[in-house]
């Protein structure tokens, strides 16, 4: 089988201004052409170096990478929006692409005039979009609204009414940008049941996401780019995983400043299983934190507690321990690495509180909201809601009848 | 099946910029597109006055009376045995699908470059249906005209009808030519923007609209002023209305002047279009 996207050693070279405006003017141009030198400071910036991979129809691919990695710029070449400075893409199919949902919606149109209006730029005849508009009326939820003109929709509604039309497209190929990234969760459920339709249907769909789960759940191949060029090409569990544990910042460690206090906390960290350092995880992964003090006193009964906090600090779980428990490093210095189990704290983003104390007595020290860490979801069962604020823990539970 | 004969059908290429052609075919397949813009900037520019459509008359009707008060009652200028209002109408007519048509054109490609840097489709329909938008007012200025006929009693000969569409054409290509030229520029310096109602106001001096061309005496001159298409547009319609001949030197001229802008516009357009997405 012939592949439906080939992409040939694509680059793309942007000219950065340095003073910051992106278009010129008139006066800059002139001046450099009667000075003969560059009066606007311009610096190249390649977006893309040398990409190449192939795509066959039915795939369904997610594109993955940190802000700057090349991703939007990719999916602009694909869309023709703009065009590679090096090297081609051969095509064999229609091309759709979602960069946004509801481009060229006008506020002062009604609903309905803007279902034809979206439907035309996106590339669907007037006789298809009268063909299908009660089916897209029926997908948007908005039918009350459809005589009202779009300025007096709600976000939501105008995403709802977008998508709807999105959904009607019927390309070979369809490239979505993080357009589900908004919407509520019933909404946003609807648009990836539909996104697993299509990609049944055996259209090809590259998708690109922040949110992990979703495009493991989503894709049967992920690709992940980094600096413009492709650092991984496999399949999205195996890709997320390198993606995880190379491309995240390893700093966020906890380290005091304060040593005057005769208990103090010296640092934490967090690690992985593999007792890398890491403020990333995935959900099936355990979260080790180390934990070193430096005790120079003789107290005896004090302990250390340990809570996990939610990103607005309150406080979720907590375990106390025994100094008793530490490993001695010399000096008094004393080291002690808990381990919390896999697949309970849900996908999102926690940090710590420690504390030294003498139960119901002095504290010696105390630091919270330290060593932030992010859970990212992998393919939970609540990876479709990723994002929303359903909770802290997924418990292993039962349906009982 | 149907799925496996497409993928033999279409198949294309994304290259580097460099592709001057028009692509005339690609145009075809979105011809939708310049009816669905063209649409939406008619809606949306008359849905939230009071009056509505009514503007698209009002404007040129107001021009007209002001200018007849002024040049054809005041001032006397002459106006080729046509009754003055007549006479200004029929060049008033031309010239505000240029000066409208322009105006939309030249500043579309700016103001549409949320949905260019979103979106693929042939660029050109943007400022082509911007000036579609004049076109359709035509429509209207051309109805009025009419009406102003009948009311101060002119009647206007068949040769009109057969002089219209020509004078027509060249003001479309014109406007055409120079839109899409100011379009394109306008991403690429915003300078330009500023410089088309300059442009508007001081070519309505050039172009008789509120005299006669024979007006000027020298052929030289008016070659000069033949290199202006407008010129060459609004003599046609004159022309038809009056029993005079068409001078057809300066006529080729207004052509020939209109056709090279128009294919430098596009050339300019073509050549910048690739980057239009960078740049907006």
């Amino acid at each position: 089988m012939k592949p439906i996207l080939e992409v040939k050693n694509i680059s793309k070279k942007y000219r950065i201004n340095k003073e910051g405006a992106g278009y010129l003017s008139l006066r800059d141009t002139i001046t450099d052409l009667f000075t003969g030198k560059k009066t606007s400071k311009k610096e190249d910036f390649w977006a893309l170096k040398d990409l190449s991979f192939d795509i066959y129809p039915g795939d369904s691919i997610g594109i993955i990478g940190r802000n700057g990695a090349g991703k939007s710029t990719l999916l602009k070449i694909l869309s023709k929006i703009t065009s590679p400075t090096e090297g081609k893409i051969i095509s064999r199919g229609r091309i759709s692409s979602l960069l946004e949902v509801g481009t060229g919606f006008h506020p002062e149109l009604t609903g309905r005039e803007n279902i034809f209006l979206n439907g035309s730029i996106l590339g669907l005849k007037k006789s298809e979009i009268v063909k299908q508009i009660d089916s897209i009326i029926d997908f948007s939820g908005v039918e009350k609204f459809l005589e009202t003109q779009l300025k007096h929709y709600s976000s939501g509604m105008q995403l709802r009414l977008a998508f709807a039309v999105a959904a009607h497209l019927e390309p070979e190929i369809l490239i979505i940008d993080e357009v589900l990234a908004v919407g509520d969760a019933e909404f946003q459920k609807k648009c990836i049941g539909k996104m697993g339709e299509i990609s049944k249907s055996g259209r090809t769909i590259l998708f690109v996401s922040h949110q992990l789960g979703i495009v493991s759940q989503l894709c049967k191949r992920a690709i992940l780019l980094n600096n413009g060029a492709l650092v991984q090409d496999n399949t999205p569990a195996s890709v997320i995983d390198f993606y995880i544990n190379n491309h995240q910042s390893k700093e966020d460690q906890y380290i005091s400043e304060n040593s005057s206090k005769e208990i103090y906390i010296r640092s934490a960290r967090t690690l992985n299983e593999k007792n890398e350092q890491t403020n990333s995880f995935v959900f099936d992964q355990k979260i080790l934190i180390e934990i070193i003090i430096k005790n120079s006193s003789v107290a005896r009964g004090v302990k250390l507690s340990c809570t996990i906090q939610s990103k607005t600090g309150e406080y979720l779980t907590t375990l106390i321990e025994d100094l008793e428990k530490f490993e001695n490093l010399g000096e008094d210095i004393y080291k002690i690495k808990i381990e919390y189990p896999a697949k309970i704290i849900a996908p999102n983003s926690y940090a710590f509180r420690i504390a030294l104390f003498f139960p119901h007595g002095k504290v010696y020290d105390l630091v919270e909201m330290i060593c932030p860490i992010k859970i990212q979801d992998n393919g939970s069962n609540m990876a479709l809601f990723e994002g929303v604020d359903y909770g802290n823990f997924i418990l292993d539970y039962k349906v009982v009848n | 099946m149907s799925e496996i004969e497409n993928l033999e059908r279409i198949e294309y290429e994304i290259k580097p910029a460099g592709n001057l052609s028009l692509n005339l075919s690609e145009l075809w397949q979105y011809k939708e597109l310049f009816y669905f813009f063209t649409w939406r900037d008619i809606k949306v520019k008359y849905k939230q006055t009071y009056l509505g459509v009514a503007w698209v008359v009002l404007q040129p009707f107001i021009t007209m009376v002001v200018f007849s008060v002024f040049f054809g009652k005041l001032l006397k200028v002459p106006s080729m045995g046509l009754p003055y209002p007549v006479f200004v109408f029929s060049g008033l007519m031309f010239w505000n699908i240029f000066s409208s048509g322009l105006t939309n054109s030249g500043d579309s490609m700016v103001s549409n470059a949320n949905i260019i840097k979103k979106i693929y489709f042939p660029r050109l329909i943007i400022p082509v249906s911007a000036l579609l938008v004049s076109v359709f007012d035509f429509v209207f200025t051309f109805i009025l005209f009419i009406g102003l006929a009948l009311i101060v009693g002119f009647s206007i000969p068949l040769r009109f009808f057969v002089f219209l569409p020509l004078g027509l054409s060249l003001t479309i290509l014109t406007t055409f030519g120079l839109g899409t030229l100011l379009s394109a520029l306008n991403v690429k310096y915003r300078d330009f923007r500023y410089t088309i109602p300059f442009i508007i106001q001081l070519t309505l001096f050039l172009t008789p609209v509120i005299y006669p061309v024979s007006i000027i005496k020298s052929n030289w001159a008016k070659y000069f002023f033949a290199l202006n298409p407008m010129t060459g547009a609004i003599n046609l319609s004159r022309a038809g209305l009056t029993s005079t001949s068409v001078d057809i030197i300066p006529l080729l001229i207004s052509g020939g002047s209109a056709l090279i802008i128009a294919v430098l516009g596009i050339l300019i357009f073509k050549k910048t279009e690739a980057y239009f997405a960078d740049l907006a």
